[in-house]
């Protein structure tokens, strides 16, 4: 029986990681600034190829994965800086951009590194609860979500920087004015929510499969965490992980994957009828 | 003097008219055949479309070499479908609309040649799969070079229920080549006097597989039928290593298909085991020095696969049907297969088209993938012919069905 709970709780726990690391950065850019980074999977993808290839150059896993998230966060600034700044006011155009990097990306990688790469396996350590056998890696995972999480609250509400985001994020016009320096704002933003994205790679790095287009996987799921949590990453995307990851654990366990998809896509289509801004919409208006 | 050299320039604008008007019909007969080709480069099926491309080019670079198809030079005209089967109908029509193309050959899912199937007959041309797939495939118009379930479930099966135990547990992909191979798996066990105690399908594109693996340790199966397909999927191999889940593994594509063993860090393949007409550890005279051509035009294949060697040896295949007919005209073709005499030497022996199914025969080998990802062959199985079609009632030199059939969905009995 205890068997039985602990692998239900383990699971959720996994899925809920699952959710919020590959959303994290995906929120941010989209709470922040209002851009639909359709290059979400690339930055990702950017955090998995860095951390493998540190770690196949003798560097210890976890140096790897700071670099994977650093770098992806270096060429976010960047692109910031160079090409989406001048996307603020046309959000459409913002998606086409984002998408055609994408595209240009994926089949960059495609042309320059090959179609596949040899993966590093994942770190040993497993332990035993009744007849399963669990992944100690996989706690890892969910202890980084929840650190992550910590981090966003900590960052946009407890730093000068916070101060600052926010006030450019409520009334860029207004926080211009009293001297904020909005483009740098943009620019960390947008490097934070690439780095996220890179770390969501750097993760999950060692237990995937390595290919140029492998951010697909983490796309649908981003998505849908951000489309139930809202524009507000604090408010929204924890609650809708657990929403999605309870859904999802749940029929994933009583009728496999399929069933779990379709919940959890299901669940995303009554959230936008129900709550057309998400859980954090929601929650904010309440307080009001 | 002058009236000399006018003649002869005279003559020489003659006999250079007479060349002409005699390299014209030879110019003729010389036009290319053309041969359409729809692999994926790009998508994520691209780690499996490029070797198959490479087949091809290596193919035809040294038909080409010696010669042509009956003193024709051959002419490749590849597209990339990106893994899209919407691609895969608007470029199977560009090919045989606008290119004219002689002979169409291709398609990587179950999903895509099902897609291709029905616009290649609508045009009544001819096909070549070069896959290893579900089997079933009862039409005139497609030539299947790759291996079915008759040669390597029929054989891997028995032997793994032999060797681990009855209780199976099948990990399946969510489209037709899974369901299907998930129900001949079904079929084949009970026939070894196993069963499947949990099978599972997953839908394209997920990664994350630890409710499954947990799914499996509750069921306690004796081995896993791994019928997964994409690089999202075969996450599971990594995962389910990490999980310690320690348990046999069979497969029809596995290892000689998606060289998994070769992606992975060992031991995540540890203990999985394949039929196939085709890898690269294969080692006789013919099979290296195939792999030293190979190697020598793409130096940096990470894996020479069943897929890629298979679309080699339709080349071969088609060369060789197009020379014995004298024509490429596809019923003059199927005039050849239904003697029973379409064979060539390949470079894993000599293989045949079977003149019923219009499959091919193949030497089949049990493979077994060891902890450090080394591949030892376990069992010789010799050739195999694709029997399965013909025992159920397909005879393409009698009628062409256009079906595909499977163990739930038999012809009507006359």
């Amino acid at each position: 029986m205890f068997a039985e709970l602990f692998s239900i709780v383990f699971q959720f726990a996994d899925v809920f990681a699952f959710l919020i690391l590959a959303a994290a950065g995906l929120a941010i850019i989209f709470g922040m600034m209002g851009i639909i980074n359709m290059a979400h999977g690339e930055f990702i993808m950017c955090g998995i190829y860095v951390t493998v290839i540190g770690v196949q150059n003798g560097l210890p896993l976890p140096v790897a994965q700071a670099c994977g998230a650093l770098t992806a966060g270096l060429i976010g600034v960047i692109l910031e800086r160079t090409i989406i700044y001048r996307l603020y006011d046309r959000p459409l155009d913002s998606i086409l951009a984002t998408w055609g990097i994408s595209l240009i990306v994926t089949q960059g990688m495609l042309v320059t590194m090959g179609s596949s790469w040899p993966g590093i396996g994942t770190p040993t350590g497993s332990f035993a609860v009744g007849v399963y056998t669990f992944s100690t890696y996989r706690l890892v995972l969910f202890a980084a979500a929840v650190v992550v999480m910590i981090g966003i609250y900590i960052l946009f509400m407890r730093t000068s920087f916070g101060t600052l985001a926010r006030a450019t994020m409520q009334n860029p016009q207004m926080a211009r004015a009293l001297g904020v320096r909005t483009p740098r704002v943009y620019a960390a933003s947008f490097g934070v929510g690439a780095a996220l994205a890179g770390l969501c790679g750097a993760l999950y790095a060692p237990t995937m499969t390595l290919i140029p287009t492998m951010g697909i996987t983490f796309i649908v799921e981003a998505f849908v965490t951000v489309v139930v949590g809202g524009s507000n990453v604090l408010l929204g995307t924890v609650p809708a992980a657990v929403v999605l990851g309870v859904i999802r654990t749940s029929l994933n366990a009583w009728h496999g994957q399929i069933v779990g998809q379709i919940g959890m896509l299901i669940a995303v289509i009554l959230v936008i009828r129900v709550l057309p801004e998400g859980v954090s919409g929601w929650l904010a208006r309440r307080a009001r | 003097m002058r009236k000399n050299s006018m003649t002869r320039a005279l003559l020489a604008g003659f006999s250079a008219l007479a060349m002409l008007a005699a390299v014209a019909p030879h110019a003729q007969g010389q036009e290319k055949i053309k041969i359409g080709l729809l692999e994926d480069i790009s998508g994520d099926l691209a780690l499996l479309g490029m070797p198959k491309l490479h087949g091809s080019q290596l193919a035809l670079e040294e038909i080409n070499a010696k010669g042509g198809i009956m003193g024709r030079q051959i002419e490749l005209i590849h597209l990339d479908p990106q893994g899209d089967n919407a691609r895969y109908q608007e470029f199977a029509r560009r090919l045989i609309q606008r290119d004219k193309v002689d002979v169409l050959i291709g398609g990587i899912t179950s999903a895509s040649r099902e897609a291709l199937r029905p616009i290649v007959n609508r045009a009544d041309k001819l096909y070549i799969y070069t896959n290893q797939y579900e089997g079933g495939v009862c039409d005139g118009n497609m030539i299947s070079v790759g291996a079915v379930p008759e040669q390597q479930l029929s054989t891997l099966i028995p032997w793994m229920v032999e060797k681990f135990g009855k209780r199976v547990y099948t990990v399946a992909a969510d489209y037709n080549f899974g369901q299907l191979t998930a129900e001949w798996t079904r079929d084949l066990l009970k026939k070894a006097g196993g069963e499947v105690i949990g099978q599972e399908f997953i839908p394209l594109g997920v990664s994350q597989f630890g409710q499954t693996i947990q799914n499996i340790q509750k069921a306690k199966p004796d081995w896993l039928m791994m019928l997964n397909v994409g690089a999202a999927q075969d996450s599971f191999f990594e995962q389910a290593a990490a999980a310690k889940l320690n348990l046999p593994m069979g497969s029809p594509i596995k290892v000689m298909l998606g060289f998994e063993h070769k992606r992975f860090k060992p031991p995540a393949l540890e203990n999985m085991h394949a039929v196939a007409n085709w890898f690269e550890e294969i080692d006789t005279p013919a099979a290296r020095d195939f792999k030293k051509r190979w190697r020598a035009k793409f130096p940096n294949e990470t894996y020479i696969n069943d897929m890629g060697y298979n679309a080699y040896v339709a080349m071969y295949m088609y060369k060789m049907l197009v020379e014995t007919a004298k024509s490429t005209d596809k019923n003059a073709i199927r005039k050849v297969i239904a003697t029973g005499n379409a064979c060539i030497d390949s470079p894993e022996g000599k293989i045949c088209i079977d003149p019923k199914s219009q499959h091919t025969s193949h030497h089949m080998r049990l493979i077994g993938v060891k902890a450090d990802h080394s591949v030892e062959v376990i069992k010789d199985f010799g050739v195999i012919q694709p029997y399965w079609l013909g025992e159920i009632g397909c005879d393409l030199t009698k009628a062409d069905p256009k079906e595909q059939y499977a163990p739930s969905n038999l012809p009507k009995k006359k």
